[in-house]
């Protein structure tokens, strides 16, 4: 990952105009990438294929509290205007299903075929700073030396990051709280913040590593003056005002080790549906199953592996029967794995603050409030 | 396989409408393989024929709503090494169990012309509350992939690949964005057992419930949000509980409170 790391030179922030942003998206595709941001799709803003800049959400934002989320339009044309959707990097890097390898049954003689390892280079456009951080709380999962992840890294490799800060929070948004934005300060290879005022519409470009230097040469970029450079500062600075939530972290990590007996967690299993939204949303958890696949005549068998949750029964079947049956156990479980033990396995905490778990938890619990109450039940 | 005497395979139907076992029909691709690996003893939508038991395995369609069928269940489970039921009916008791509760022989004098031929039982109820079952597959009507996976499972000695979790996980998987999150439209997706692969979001309507409760499925609370934070009435509410898994013990009870009081 060589490429990914940081340039020892700090460059000016420089300024490009929209129509450099298509450059940019040209630029990416010229030079072999897929290029996936913003698109709208479904009610939502989501990640899809951008080929030219007409394929961003212009105009459009979202709306966002526990268990809600809308589609709304701004009347300003930001084509970055919105906060995290529903999908994430996660996606695309860990595919919901993905074959591992096949075995061909000829007589007596069995064959194992394996899966080609991803060559296809991914660039993403749009990745707001929790989601930096999240594909690096990933990456910390998947390129352990023990166990590397061959499909997730030959992903991860190829990849152009495009980040933008954030100038507006969401209602679910608490990445101040965990320290990873509004700004993009780390993980891409260039850094935008979008700048749109009365007259004009612009952007402020950061160069992070050699790569996004190599791109950004190809870009009509020029210095940003010191006003351009405040005025996206102080958008970035608004956002971080904004957070619609709020997490204390001082002490979490060794409360909620001590509060396994809780009888909170009773009272959020009653209201929880281990659906698994949360889980499956959220950017960071990595959790995963595998499974055989065969025909009738048992021929031919595929090895798949497809996203799990620590909220379901299976997910901790032993001999005999599951470790966690009730919902209280399994709420504890990611609870407590996002926020303590997540720190003692990878050195940081499993959550970003993206939000994604309260807005698209069917029932609107929302992690936050749930700590605020494990926190005021002992203090 | 080949060879070796091909099991027995039985198909029987009780209280349907014949879905179910037409996904067996269905199995297009499937279906010729399959008949070289199991002897089709008793399938009558495909031939009239009928094989005299054991059987190794039998498909039970449908629920039990007469005196004939509650006896009839007993002598197909006695012939069986593996009971296996499909569908809502079977596993629930189906849209037919909507008549729990009610006044049967009121019902049977608006619908039928002759309501003295009728003899029913007062309740449509489960195959499981009659005999032992060995596995359950849901919905209305079944995935006949799933079919396939089972008595492939069967065949080959090993666990059948079918998820006790949510519908939800099927729509994260396909990346639908949630119908209830972005647009208010109320969905049992959260409570219903997964096996549609997330249909009906998947066309921007709610899940009608149709596998029926998940594994720990906690309607009452999905209710209550629906009702205080999405505005449904109560009637709605009651009525999303009602169709064609209503009687499966955790649906019928998370809808009471929403029910109008009669
Ligand atoms: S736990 Fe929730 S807020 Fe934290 S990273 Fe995951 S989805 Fe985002
Ligand atoms: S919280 Fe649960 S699903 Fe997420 S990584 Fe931890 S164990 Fe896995
Ligand atoms: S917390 Fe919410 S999203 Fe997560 S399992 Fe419980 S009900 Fe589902
Ligand atoms: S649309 Fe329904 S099934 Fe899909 S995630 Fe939302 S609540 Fe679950």
């Amino acid at each position: 990952m060589t490429a990914r790391e940081s340039t020892s030179t700090v460059a000016r922030p420089l300024r490009m105009e929209v129509s450099g942003l298509q450059s940019l998206v040209a630029a990416l595709w010229t030079a072999g990438y897929r290029v996936l941001g913003p698109t709208v799709g479904e009610g939502a803003i989501v990640y899809g294929e951008v080929r030219t800049i007409a394929d961003l959400p212009a105009g459009y934002t979202d709306e966002q509290d526990a268990g809600h989320y809308r589609l709304r339009q701004r009347d300003d044309g930001a084509l970055f205007g919105y906060n995290v959707g529903p999908h994430s990097l996660k996606r695309f890097l860990l595919p919901p299903r993905e074959r591992l390898f096949t075995t061909i049954r000829t007589g007596k003689q069995l064959a194992v075929e394996p899966e080609p390892v991803p060559t296809e280079k991914l660039a993403f456009l749009g990745a707001k700073a929790c989601e930096l951080a999240a594909l690096l709380t990933q990456d910390r999962v998947f390129s352990s030396d023990q166990h590397p992840d061959v499909q997730y890294l030959a992903r991860r490799r190829g990849m152009f990051l495009v980040g933008v800060s954030c100038t507006k929070a969401g209602g679910s948004c608490f990445c101040t709280s965990m320290g990873t934005g509004p700004k993009v300060e780390s993980g891409a290879d260039l850094a935008l913040t979008e700048v749109v005022t009365a007259s004009e519409h612009y952007f402020l470009v950061e160069i992070k590593t050699a790569a996004g230097a190599d791109l950004a040469s190809q870009l009509p970029l020029r210095p940003a003056t010191i006003d351009e450079q405040r005025q996206a500062e102080l958008r970035i600075a608004d956002a971080a005002t904004q957070m619609g939530r709020h997490l204390s972290t001082v002490g979490l990590k060794e409360l909620l080790a001590r509060s396994t007996d809780s009888p909170h967690w009773d009272e959020v299993a009653s209201r929880c549906l281990s659906c698994a939204n949360c889980t499956l949303a959220c950017p960071t958890c990595f959790c995963n199953t595998v499974e055989d696949v065969t025909d009738l005549a048992g021929d031919h068998s595929e090895r798949w592996r497809r996203w799990d949750s620590c909220f379901h029964d299976d997910f901790s079947y032993l001999h005999g029967g599951s470790v966690r049956a009730s919902v209280k156990s399994r709420y504890r479980q990611w609870l407590t794995h996002k926020l303590s033990t997540w720190i003692d396995q990878f050195g940081t905490s499993g959550c970003v603050g993206c939000g994604r778990c309260i807005t698209f938890c069917p029932v609107g619990i929302d992690l936050t409030a749930e700590c605020a109450a494990l926190q005021a039940r002992t203090t | 396989m080949k060879g070796r005497v091909r099991p027995k395979l039985a198909v029987w139907k009780f209280a349907s409408c014949d879905g179910c076992q037409l996904s067996l029909l269905d199995c297009e691709d499937e279906l010729l393989q399959l008949a070289e690996l199991v002897q089709f003893a008793n399938f009558v939508e495909a031939s009239s024929k009928v094989q005299r038991g054991p059987y190794a395995v039998s498909l039970v369609e449908g629920s039990i709503t007469t005196a004939h069928d509650r006896e009839r269940i007993q002598a197909v489970r006695a012939d069986s090494a593996v009971v296996i039921t499909i569908g809502a009916c079977a596993t629930s008791g189906g849209i037919q169990a909507l008549r729990n509760g009610a006044d049967v022989a009121e019902f049977t004098r608006h619908v039928y012309a002759h309501p003295e031929y009728i003899s029913t039982l007062r309740d449509s109820t489960p195959i499981s509350a009659h005999i032992k079952v060995d596995y359950e597959l849901f919905g209305c009507p079944i995935n006949k992939q799933q079919l396939v996976e089972v008595i492939s499972a069967f065949l080959h000695g090993r666990k059948p690949r079918i998820y006790s979790h949510s519908v939800c996980v099927d729509c994260k998987l396909r990346g639908t964005p949630c119908l209830t999150v972005t647009r208010g439209i109320p969905c049992l997706g959260p409570v219903t057992h997964a096996g549609c692969e997330a249909l009906c979001p998947s066309y921007g309507r709610g899940c009608f419930g149709c596998y029926g409760p998940k594994e720990s499925s906690n309607p009452a609370s999905l209710m209550q949000h629906l009702s205080t934070h999405l505005g449904q009435p109560d009637v709605a509410l009651s009525r999303l509980l009602r169709s064609f898994t209503a009687e499966a013990p955790p649906f019928a009870s998370a809808r009471k409170p929403y029910e109008p009081a009669t």
